[in-house]
């Protein structure tokens, strides 16, 4: 046979037989032909990448929830004036003559009615955000005692009720779409806020916990031996500890916060991806292309990551979606059970406790329930399709 | 129905094998017919992917159903068409009337079970016997097979038999209800060579006291002729010629046989080079793995991977280092490139390499490279050809600009012919053959002096063995290379080596120029690993291991 020898023995097929078809695009953003395959394996997937938009919109919008749901105007015309209230503090002396006794020269509470007169008084006119309340404005005139419902479930008899007692007639009270919860708050408004600090939460709790636990993982498995040892036994011990009795010692020292919170969590979220991590490690080590690796001279440090890691990525991405919807719901019920964020913060699960609290209030746990669910399917959707997108033995099927 | 010999007992007429998947249509098997008749031998023989083992698979419906299937297509054993027969007749017809062996044993035996139980399992099933007449066929079996003392070994685990054992195991488990046909797919594969000429006498015997038939799939021309009556040549999922082993062998027909029955690797070694430099040298080199008893974990014994070999080879040689699984060949290469820890001095190119630490080993890892045996195992599956190959480049050489690295990446593909285009495709994309060029084109690309070869032919087809022997011979001729090829497989050995060692539990049992030892090996061990290779003869017991 000749030394020149052909290209292929075989022509290139893939798995199942066919040719292999290369895509061959230029785009505007300069893409690796690897990422541009994940990217079109992860559309394949239609209910992932569905998903992924519901997702990315309903994220979008709740990181402008400033715009959609605030207790301050976006925009006032005030005395040939432009006031954007969202943005900037103004006094309540802005709006009305100097030296009235009624102005104390505070922030401006736009759902005053004072104030909005004060305004139309100077051929003023406000544009309010489509749901004029924020997350702790409390509704001054309800139709019913708080919890009070939906205003659109509102019936008759409900009306007569509001007429009778000390509350405001059906059709001068504020419109809440879900009602309002028992501090008399929009239960819209709340839940927006609090789908964004569920979200972001959950994101940074997911994206740090991976980042120490894959390196902790990566280490023992990589070096084994006493290293992995010693570090087992101590995830032993450390995952004995009650967490939530630790939990309840340190909100009893620390004021709980966003922050104060991420820490305590992470002190024990970082745990769950070790153990996968490890084995993925342990198991490549001794595959022959980490020693054709070292034969090169590689270094530990780049072999770890760049030739043991993203194989141990597949298993970690599989695990990620559970990691963050776990971390989402960790926040929630420790705002359930009153350990969570400080009183009044927009929160999922303090929406839920008061469904409990109230149970003939359908619409609190109801709402409470759905957006919970949904936001949880969505991210373990994407998630999987996510995984999916980055086995390479997949990619053309 | 009645039995003539002028009937065959399975004719296979026109059958097509098909898969479906995600809206594709692959065709395995492509409308094929051939005959076997009562006591004769057919042998299926093609490279992977051919589509023999499928076609093989059919006979037995044991494809996964209903992804796969039979457009058209006929399987008629004594009389009765076993394509339209439901699942659940299907089942008599398995383990009772035809049998099968795969090619693996490590993994076609169940780990949990003892020998007994799996083929007590068996007669239970089929025939209904249990208790101490099912023991007593079970040792009558293993006798048959060849299993020395059976009943000490009928509690035994599967890991506890040697892999030649195993696939006697399997063979026992086979011929459980004495059926009419054995299908053994690739038997002798995953076995040593040795070890593999046992099993095919074996198997011969098996088939002459038992009169049954056996339809044989192998890659291995070799095997065929030994044993086969009758040969189909497959490929692409067709047979292209088919006849007497004998007519076909001498009087080729088809175009693809002829390629076939020319594809041994060309025997043309690297000449013995006395007067040139020492590349590498090694004295009396040990490793040692300690076996580790108790709490204390004190070292109770060792495990003499590799007990004293010294080598000594020269630029621009080919060392051909042989042996039986275990007798460590690998372990010596690695220890050589300092992969793994060791004893004794390692002199490369002047310089001692034994002292030194993993940093101080790096500008010498540039000069000394590895090929490795498994072409699917040796390349990340998640780095693409060009990260692959131009890893060296970022180590050895971290300031060179990236535009000289693709060039030189481009260049080393093209030297071990591949095109340089597909540099941004992943390794599940080719073909054995393919991925075992692209781990060359790794070695290259530091244009080294000293290359470790471990098995770089040994998981690929006949007709890639002889391109990949071609090319290798090429690099070392236009790079002046010094190659370790460490190998199994005889012939290989044969075409490339200048100089040969051969090994046993770890020591040289017998070393020297290669064309002197292959025309008179001088030890027993020797002897018989060399019959056994290019003849596939067995040699008397206790030589060389079961």
């Amino acid at each position: 046979m000749d030394d020149r020898t052909t290209v292929s023995e075989t022509p290139l097929t893939t798995a199942t037989g066919g040719p292999v078809v290369m895509p061959v695009r230029r785009g505007f953003v300069n893409v690796s032909p690897i990422n541009r395959r994940r990217w079109d394996s992860f559309k394949r997937n239609r209910r992932g990448y569905v998903s992924l938009w519901i997702f990315m919109v309903l994220f979008v919008l709740s990181l402008f929830a400033e715009f959609i749901a605030n207790d301050k105007p976006l925009y006032v015309r005030f005395n040939g004036q432009s006031y954007f209230p969202v943005f900037f503090t103004y006094p309540d002396t802005t709006f009305g003559e100097k030296g009235d006794p009624d102005l104390f020269g505070t922030a401006a509470d736009y759902r005053d009615p004072f104030i909005q007169q004060l305004i139309a008084k100077k051929d003023g006119w406000i544009v309010w955000p489509p749901i004029p309340f924020s997350y702790d404005t409390r509704i001054s005139n309800p139709p019913a005692p708080f919890p009070s419902k939906p205003t659109w479930a509102l019936s008759e008899a409900d009306c007569k009720k509001a007429a009778e007692g000390n509350f405001a007639r059906c059709g001068e009270a504020d419109y809440n779409w879900l009602g309002t919860d028992q501090q008399g708050r929009d239960v819209v408004a709340r839940l927006i806020y609090g789908f964004r600090i569920s979200v972001l939460f959950g994101l940074i709790l997911t994206i740090l916990s991976s980042v120490i636990g894959v390196a902790a993982g990566a280490v023992q498995g990589y070096f084994g031996g006493w290293t992995d040892l010693l570090f087992q036994r101590f995830i032993e011990i450390w995952t004995s500890v009650p967490e939530l009795y630790l939990l309840l010692i340190l909100s009893a020292v620390l004021t709980p916060g966003f922050f104060v919170l991420l820490g305590i969590l992470l002190l024990f979220a970082w745990v769950r991806l070790v153990g996968l991590v490890r084995a993925e490690f342990l198991r490549g080590r001794n595959f022959e292309y980490i020693q054709a690796a070292r034969a090169l001279g590689v270094s530990n440090a780049v072999i770890m990551f760049r030739h043991l890691l993203p194989n141990a990525m597949v298993a970690t991405l599989t695990f990620l979606p559970f990691i963050l919807s776990g971390s989402v719901s960790a926040l929630t019920a420790l705002d359930f059970l009153g350990f969570g964020l400080p009183p009044g913060s927009p929160s999922l699960g303090e929406l839920l406790g008061e469904g409990k609290a109230n149970p003939g209030a359908a619409w609190l746990g109801l709402s409470g329930f759905f957006t919970v669910a949904i936001m949880l399917s969505l991210l373990i959707f994407i998630g999987e399709a996510v995984r999916d997108a980055f086995d390479p033995r997949k990619a053309f099927r | 129905m009645p039995m003539s010999d002028a009937t065959p007992l399975l004719s296979v007429r026109d059958l097509s094998v098909t898969f479906h998947q995600g809206g594709k249509q692959t065709c395995a098997v492509d409308r094929i017919s051939f005959d076997i008749r009562k006591g004769e031998t057919v042998a299926l023989v093609g490279e992977s992917g051919s589509g023999k083992s499928c076609a093989a698979l059919s006979v037995m419906k044991l494809l996964p159903y209903p992804s796969a299937q039979h457009p058209c297509g006929q399987v008629i054993f004594k009389g009765q068409d076993l394509v339209p027969l439901p699942e659940a007749k299907m089942r008599v017809v398995r383990g009772d009337d035809i049998s099968i062996i795969f090619q693996e044993p490590m993994t076609s035996l169940n780990p949990l079970h003892t020998i007994e139980k799996q083929i007590t399992e068996i007669l239970e099933l089929h025939r209904g016997i249990t208790g101490p007449a099912a023991r007593a066929r079970v040792i009558e079996l293993l006798t048959q097979v060849g299993i020395p003392e059976p009943e000490t070994r009928l509690k035994s685990y599967p890991h506890q038999l040697s892999g030649g054992q195993r696939q006697r195991v399997m063979i026992a488990l086979a011929l459980a209800n004495e059926p009419d046909l054995l299908i053994a797919d690739e038997p002798t594969t995953a076995l040593d060579v040795t070890v593999q000429a046992q099993i095919l006498k074996l198997l011969k015997d098996l088939q002459s006291r038992l009169g049954m038939a056996m339809l044989f799939i192998t890659h291995d021309l070799g095997i065929v002729r030994k044993v086969a009556d009758h040969v189909c040549v497959m490929t692409k999922g067709k047979i292209v010629e088919q006849g007497p082993v004998e007519q076909v062998y001498t009087n080729p027909q088809h175009a693809y046989t002829q390629q076939l029955l020319a594809a041994e690797p060309k025997k043309d070694p690297a000449p013995l080079k006395p007067d040139r430099p020492i590349m590498m040298q090694t004295d009396n080199l040990k490793v040692w793995f300690p076996v580790k008893r108790g709490i204390l974990r004190h070292t109770v014994g060792h495990i003499k991977a590799v007990d004293g070999v010294s080598i000594e080879l020269r630029k621009g040689e080919t060392l051909g280092v042989v042996g039986e699984s275990g007798s460590g060949k690998t372990t010596l290469g690695l220890a050589i490139l300092r992969l793994i820890s060791s004893d004794g001095p390692i002199v490369f190119m002047g310089n001692q390499l034994q002292s030194l630490r993993f940093k101080a080993m790096r500008p010498f890892r540039h000069n000394m490279q590895i090929v490795f045996q498994d072409p699917y195992g040796s390349l990340s599956p998640r780095m693409s050809v060009e990260d692959i190959v131009e890893e060296g480049l970022r180590v050895h050489h971290p300031k060179m600009p990236r535009e000289e690295r693709e060039q030189r990446v481009i260049s080393a593909l093209t030297e071990v012919g591949l095109e340089p285009s597909t540099r941004h495709r992943y390794p599940h994309e080719f073909s054995g053959g393919q991925r075992q060029r692209i781990a060359m084109a790794r070695a290259a690309v530091l244009q080294p002096t000293f290359v470790v070869l471990d098995e770089p032919t040994s998981a690929l087809d006949m007709l890639i063995q002889s391109q990949i022997c071609a090319l290798l011979r090429k690099l070392q001729r236009d790079h002046d290379l010094t190659y370790m090829f460490i190998s199994h497989d005889l012939k290989v050995v044969a075409a490339l080596a200048s100089r040969l060692i051969v090994m046993r539990h770890g020591k040289v049992v017998e070393e020297g120029a290669a064309a002197e030892l292959f025309a008179a090996p001088k030890t027993d061990y020797t002897r018989a690993l060399f019959a056994a290779a290019f003849n596939l003869e067995t040699a008397s017991t206790g030589v060389v291991s079961d």
